[in-house]
């Protein structure tokens, strides 16, 4: 019975990935070809979509840390009575779907575009709303397995100052948590199609689209490129997080992932 | 404390405020109900809402009997097999796999000239999708929504399967109970809120969902985000501009009363198991 279930639904999920194996390879016949891989390089469009979501998932994970970081040991450290709040407000965006939150974007941005000009980059500033509650939980997961309040009591005691705990004391003691709260941003950065799309930009989600409606092929292969990446992404951290602390990683470095919605 | 709360207050309550006051005011700023009865009155808005919910609850249910049976099939490994947590690791990556890259998977698999679709005909020798686009259909929506929510499922349900106590099969066994009574009376009642609190989990999951759908049909809007599309990207009929806030309000509404009793779902679960 148990390995009925595996190879079904194993085949379920597998065949669509080998599909994109075997189309992306397909050649004239029964002929196996790298042309659709290589032509990859020779569509600029698509270069460009994929240095803008890089830039986009830096500046995403620049502007999760900065936001999240120094908020999160505050309330943990100072004010446990607003942790509520806080874990509420950041896990909403998973349930205001990303399609309702386009209709209402619209004079944000052009509040943003008045600012920063036209550029692309701006999504950044919504992307850190998206990738909120896995970083959230991340984080989170990470605060409560240290036991950052007697380290950081012994650091003001010490005559530490507030930004000294901060850097010296907490971050490098959750450094394994930040490291999966911005693989996960990443990983979600690249795949973000509805807003890019709806708002205009060309990220690599949005003009993987486009080249698709011209030649298949190619975007398959870079579909199954991106697939790659972001196994490989979640592999490091998964790997990283077994070292650290053994049997208990796969619960805290792949808990923030559940009820992981729409990208 | 301020930035944080100004961020979020700019980025993501804004930007549901102005759609859920949108949505009760006409293009002048009056107030008025005019956009909700437009969308209550019009046959396509409702069927647009009805084949989100039957797409949502449908996936979701076939999602959630598959993601149930693998994460069982997974828990009566090894706990810290490496099959395990490969398995746990591809669910996480593939749960996150949606839109245009997961529109591409089954077009290479389905599609007119798709791997299955050749190889049946190869097979078969004649083609079994005379009209090979039924993939490009609520059929095809349905498959591909339904490859999401297994590995969904996997990762919400886990942690319940392991949860059961091999004392309350050994229990059972020496109670003179089978397999039957076993999961009939002991482990069904016991995962029955996680399962049935996964499979909401799993329906705003698919109601929310836009980027696989927006790939795979450019034509017709059979659910609600793709009429929500449609008014976005092209010029709105006068004095309908809040017509789209207004069906955007509906889907917050749908998924705050799924969540609402995922919520309650939560609460009966913890005191029955306190």
């Amino acid at each position: 019975m148990r390995w009925i279930v595996l190879a079904v639904v194993g085949a379920y999920l597998l065949v669509p990935l080998l599909a994109m194996l075997e189309f992306s390879t397909r050649g004239v016949g029964s002929t196996r070809t790298l042309e659709a891989w290589k032509a990859i390089g020779t569509f600029p469009e698509l270069l460009s979509g994929i240095a803008v979501s890089l830039e986009l998932a830096v500046l995403t994970v620049a502007g999760m840390l900065c936001l999240l970081v120094p908020t999160m040991v505050w309330v943990h450290l100072r004010l446990p009575g607003v942790r509520r709040t806080m874990e509420f407000l950041c896990l909403l965006p998973l349930t205001i779907p990303a399609i309702v939150l386009v209709v209402g974007l619209s004079p944000v941005f052009k509040l943003l575009s008045y600012f920063f000009g036209d550029t692309a980059l701006v999504l950044a500033f919504v992307f850190v709303v998206l990738v909120l509650p896995y970083a959230y939980r991340s984080i989170d997961a990470g605060l409560r397995a240290v036991d950052i309040e007697t380290l950081s009591e012994a650091a003001l005691g010490l005559g530490a100052s507030w930004w000294g705990v901060l850097f010296r004391i907490v971050i490098p003691s959750i450094r394994g948590a930040l490291l999966s709260a911005a693989v996960l941003s990443i990983a979600l950065v690249m795949g973000e199609y509805t807003i890019a799309s709806l708002l205009n930009y060309n990220t690599l989600q949005v003009v993987l689209y486009q080249v698709g409606l011209r030649n298949a092929a190619v975007s398959v292969a870079v579909s199954l490129a991106a697939l790659i990446f972001g196994f490989v992404l979640l592999f490091v951290v998964s790997s990283a997080g077994s070292r650290r602390r053994g049997a208990a990683r796969e619960e805290s470095t792949l808990a923030p992932l559940e009820g992981g919605l729409q990208l | 404390m301020v930035p944080f709360f100004g961020y979020i207050a700019i980025f993501l309550l804004w930007p549901t405020i102005i759609v859920i006051v949108g949505a009760f005011r006409s293009s002048s700023g009056q107030p008025t109900l005019d956009n909700i009865m437009t969308v209550l009155g019009s046959s396509t808005y409702l069927q647009a809402f009805w084949g989100s919910i039957r797409l949502s609850a449908e996936t979701a249910l076939a999602g959630g009997v598959f993601g149930a049976l693998l994460a069982w099939a997974v828990a009566e490994g090894a706990v810290d097999g490496v099959f395990r947590r490969q398995v746990v690791a591809m669910s996480g990556v593939l749960a996150q796999f949606g839109g245009v890259m997961l529109a591409f998977a089954f077009l290479a698999t389905f599609g007119y000239a798709g791997v299955v679709t050749l190889a049946l005909h190869r097979v078969t020798g004649v083609s079994v999708f005379t009209s090979g686009g039924w993939i490009y259909s609520f059929t095809g929506l349905a498959v591909v929504y339904t490859f999401f929510q297994i590995p969904l499922m996997v990762l919400i349900f886990l942690p319940a399967v392991d949860g059961l106590q091999v004392q309350w099969r050994e229990a059972s066994d020496n109670l003179g109970g089978g397999s039957w009574a076993y999961w009939r009376y002991v482990a069904g009642p016991i995962l029955a809120p996680s399962f049935v609190g996964g499979l909401l989990l799993l329906f705003v999951s698919a109601f929310s969902a836009y980027a696989t759908a927006a790939a795979l049909i450019s034509q017709g809007s059979p659910i609600v985000p793709l009429q929500i599309r449609t008014f976005l990207q092209s010029e709105v009929v006068l004095g309908q501009a809040n017509v789209g806030k207004a069906l955007a309000f509906g889907m917050v509404v749908v998924v705050a009363v799924v969540m609402s009793l995922y919520a309650w779902l939560q609460r009966r679960g913890a005191k029955w198991q306190a």
